[in-house]
């Protein structure tokens, strides 16, 4: 899918906010490189920099050091001019859409291609057959104020889209729709991307975004790159204290397990369908206690972890233990916790 | 009740008081409205040589505002004299109205750009456009219902400080109602005159904020 070309490329980015008795550090020591084609998510919790990071990449923010390179041109070294036509390579929708809201849903949508110059009637028919692919084409003449969030968002989309740009920046996207509105933005983009070819970067701060559009992510903590990688290295072996929260938003688990005899569990999307514990206890005719579990379900495959204790016995135990390192997951002992 | 003299001087009045206010209000956005917007541009802008301009701009416009309106009138004689070549009469009122109102205008309209939502014009921005074509793109036409508003407003400001110009013979329904209402106690004269003002604000405003509801997409 991704091909291995950059499309964005950030090297040693720092942003620092200066005000008259403080500075503020937003970003620092970034690097990141955004391949062609994927679907890139950059999760943080509030304030952690993430909004500020993408703002840097279309330049509406100017990093205070560091170079941002978009398709291989160094946006520092542009002409204002030209920083504005390189804007017109990248589209991006916004949490609150940011829609014009004295414009109907055909001018917002031919908003891009008049900054651009095209001629009125060309940028007509693209706006029609952009309101199409959003699945609009019968809201044409309605004014923002008419539509629901999602239409809004859909809206939004079609007008980054009008340019043709070769990536689309979402700045929590999705933060202000419902979970169903969601999925539905969601596949849209999915669909974006296929179609097109499109290079989208997802800044959220829900796991269930990453989750459901992205390959790869970066995690953002406290103006830093805590975690880059694959979504599925990062789910399934978090490293990090805040990559472990955003994995499993229901806490922090291993340390507050209590008890002996602990046996984590990691599925890591091998195991599809099989029913590994329950397999496990007939085989062994040892019964096992569940003292945590948190899986998912993503693309027909299981990932997530759980962490079971094992009978009293020995014997049994080590039967257990034996059996389960027969299957196609990742295994490992458990300290006695407190 | 009046005679036909008195009847045909009112309605003059009443014509003239129009063309002040009208004309005036017209040139105060020919200056007022540059000047708002060059206040929103310039505002906190990252370049010392604009925030220069908005703190130049600013302190005018606060100085301008602060001299109250009939000062500015008599002080303004002479000038009015050497723009238009009287200082009486309807004509030579607007020049004070003007350079009294302009400031005032330059507020309201910065207000109403101000309530544009930033997003907007971040996403404007985004998109590669220039700072010209946020301002007559987005910043003025997602305003319009705000700036229509604000003209409303406007206009019954400079209609008021035109009645005002009557002191020193201004023209208009004002000159009139001073004239003969106060220098020469016929209240009849000045009961009809405030009355007729009061119904020209109430039409000017009526038409002004439906105006601004009519062409607004956020309420329909």
């Amino acid at each position: 899918m991704a091909q291995e070309r950059p499309i964005i490329s950030i090297r040693d980015l720092e942003k620092t906010y200066t005000s008259k008795n403080s500075q503020v550090k937003a970003l620092e020591h970034i690097n990141l490189d955004i391949f062609e084609g994927e679907v890139f998510g950059i999760i943080g919790s509030s304030g952690a920099g993430k909004s500020t990071l993408v703002r840097c990449m279309n330049f509406l923010e100017r990093p205070t050091n560091g170079t941002v390179f978009i398709d291989g041109k160094d946006l520092s070294e542009l002409t204002k001019k030209e920083l504005l036509t390189a804007r017109q390579s990248m589209g991006m929708i916004f949490q609150q859409f940011n829609l014009l809201m004295q414009r109907n849903c055909i001018d917002n949508i031919c908003f891009p291609l008049e900054i651009v110059g095209m001629e009125k009637s060309k940028a007509k028919k693209r706006a029609y057959e952009l309101l199409e692919v959003v699945g609009l084409s019968d809201k044409a003449k309605a004014y923002p104020a008419q539509l629901s969030g999602g239409q809004k968002q859909r809206v939004a989309i079609a007008r980054a889209l009008a340019t043709n740009p070769k990536v689309l920046l979402c700045d929590e996207a999705t933060s202000a729709l419902d979970p169903a509105t969601t999925h539905s933005i969601l596949a849209l983009l999915k669909q974006i991307n296929k179609e097109m070819g499109l290079t989208i970067v997802v800044i959220t701060h829900e796991m269930s975004v990453i989750e459901e559009i992205c390959q790869r992510i970066a995690i953002i903590d406290e103006s830093r790159i805590v975690e880059m990688g694959n979504v599925i290295d990062i789910f399934t072996n978090p490293k990090t204290q805040i990559a472990k929260s955003f994995a499993s938003p229901g806490g922090d688990r291993p340390d507050r397990v209590i008890g002996n005899r602990l046996v984590q569990i990691i599925f890591d999307g091998n195991s599809s369908f099989e029913p590994v514990l329950a397999k496990t206890i007939l085989e062994c005719k040892a019964p096992v206690n569940i003292m945590f579990a948190d899986t998912k379900n993503i693309d027909g495959k299981a990932f997530g972890q759980m962490i079971i204790q094992l009978p009293e016995d020995e014997n049994l135990s080590n039967r257990v233990l034996a059996y389960l390192r027969t299957q196609d997951i990742i295994v490992k002992e458990v300290e006695e916790s407190v | 009740m009046f005679s036909s003299e008195v009847i045909r001087m009112i309605g003059f009045g009443l014509l003239e008081t129009l063309y002040m206010t009208l004309v005036s209000t017209a040139l105060a956005y020919g200056i007022g409205m540059p000047v708002g917007v060059a206040l929103v541009v310039t505002e906190g802008s990252s370049s010392p040589f604009m925030r220069g301009i908005n703190s130049v701009l600013g302190i005018l416009v606060n100085l301008l505002r602060s001299v109250p309106f009939l000062i500015l009138l008599v002080a303004l004689i002479p000038f009015t004299r050497l723009v238009v070549g009287t200082s009486i009469g309807s004509t030579a009122t607007i020049v004070p109205l003007v350079i009294a109102s302009a400031p005032f205008v330059a507020r309201l309209v910065e207000s109403s750009i101000k309530e544009v939502d930033r997003g907007v014009i971040e996403a404007a921005q985004c998109m590669g456009a220039s700072m010209t074509k946020v301002i007559y793109k987005v910043m003025l036409p997602e305003a319009k219902p705000s700036l229509i508003v604000g003209s409303a407003i406007a206009v019954t400001t400079i209609l008021s400080y035109s009645a005002m110009a009557g002191f020193v013979g201004g023209g208009g329904l004002g000159d009139i109602a001073i004239r003969y209402g106060y220098y020469r106690y016929q209240d009849d004269i000045m009961i009809i005159t405030v009355a007729l003002l009061v119904v020209v604000v109430q039409i000017l405003q009526e038409v002004g904020m439906k105006l601004a509801k009519i062409g607004d997409r956020r309420i329909n």
